[in-house]
């Protein structure tokens, strides 16, 4: 407990541009920044003990502002910790900095975060789709894609619906 | 003097019925239904659907076991495409049969939308006695139409 109030302490000081909010709901420890300092905060974070990134994930908040939401989870062997860092991205810039440099891991779960929600990381040394095939148009995970819109490859034999 | 009198549809649908060769397009949890109705303890192989080819030019019945999506979707058909005459396909599960759970962006409401379809074994997986049963059906089948031959259409 300690040590998190310590380590909370610690990005509220280095990061002052950046630090928004640090809370636990339901005992997950979660850092909420902007999304500028997506790359600066993690590395910290790396370097501070976080040395494995479990996932990437987006969440589609529609209507609301910033729209989107990334997520990313870390872990920590040492402290036997996780920690949630949230960064919100609007629709208008859907941009976040990559942190493959840091992760190799998170090459495919950027592309996958693309893929779903089109949001872009710049610097990715290749950001292609990675579930979807290539000719699939929109991002199926966005709150605004219909529910039930097929795109198939090949003509079929009678229609869906 | 020992013989009997049959017509050559008949006896061929026997011969063709009892010697399936399939192509299993196993792509999600069905595959473990499938595995389990091909080993000794359910033994596919009694109803002389045993032998696995796995390549489809060598196969009789395509079994489509498990949920396709759009993405493999010109994949299958290009399979069903290589296999010879005369063939059948089997579609095992829910997923291939409606789409099942998934009725999302992904998932084909059905394998009837890309390749036409002879039998279709419901259960979300089915069991092995529910393949079974679906494979004879497919027999039944098989020996009351009239057999495709050089070039006679069936």
């Amino acid at each position: 407990m300690e040590r998190k109030e310590e380590l909370n302490k610690e990005i509220q000081e280095r990061f002052q541009e950046f630090y928004i909010d640090f809370i636990s709901p339901f005992g997950d420890d979660t850092l909420i920044i902007k999304k500028e300092g997506i790359f600066p905060v993690l590395s910290f974070l790396k370097n501070y003990g976080f040395e494995l990134l479990l996932d990437i994930t987006a969440v589609d908040y529609l209507g609301k502002k910033p729209r989107f939401e990334v997520v990313y989870h870390l872990l920590s062997f040492k402290d036997r910790k996780r920690i949630r860092v949230k960064a919100g991205v609007d629709e208008d810039d859907p941009k976040v900095t990559t942190v493959t440099s840091l992760w190799k891991n998170a090459d495919w779960l950027e592309r996958e975060v693309w893929d779903m929600y089109g949001i872009i990381f710049e610097g990715h040394p290749n950001l292609k789709r990675i579930l979807m095939y290539e000719e699939f148009k929109g991002h199926p995970l966005r709150k605004d894609y219909p529910f039930r819109k097929r795109q198939p490859r090949i003509e079929l034999l009678y229609p869906e619906d | 003097m020992k013989f009997i009198t049959t017509t050559f549809d008949s006896l061929l649908g026997w011969a063709r019925k009892y010697s399936l060769f399939q192509y299993p397009f196993v792509t999600a949890c069905c595959g473990m239904e499938y595995m389990s109705a091909m080993c000794a303890h359910y033994d596919i192989d009694r109803f002389g659907a045993g032998l696995t080819r796995f390549t489809p030019r060598q196969a009789d019945v395509l079994l489509v076991v498990g949920t396709i999506n759009h993405k493999i979707a010109p994949v299958l058909r290009t399979v069903y495409e290589q296999m010879t005459e005369p063939k059948w396909v089997i579609a095992f599960g829910t997923c291939t049969t409606t789409g099942g759970l998934y009725d999302n962006y992904a998932t084909v409401q059905g394998i009837d939308h890309i390749i036409p379809v002879d039998v279709y074994i419901a259960g979300c997986p089915p069991r092995p006695e529910t393949v079974l049963e679906g494979l004879m059906k497919l027999q039944e089948k098989i020996q009351k139409s009239r057999q495709a031959w050089r070039g006679r259409k069936s």
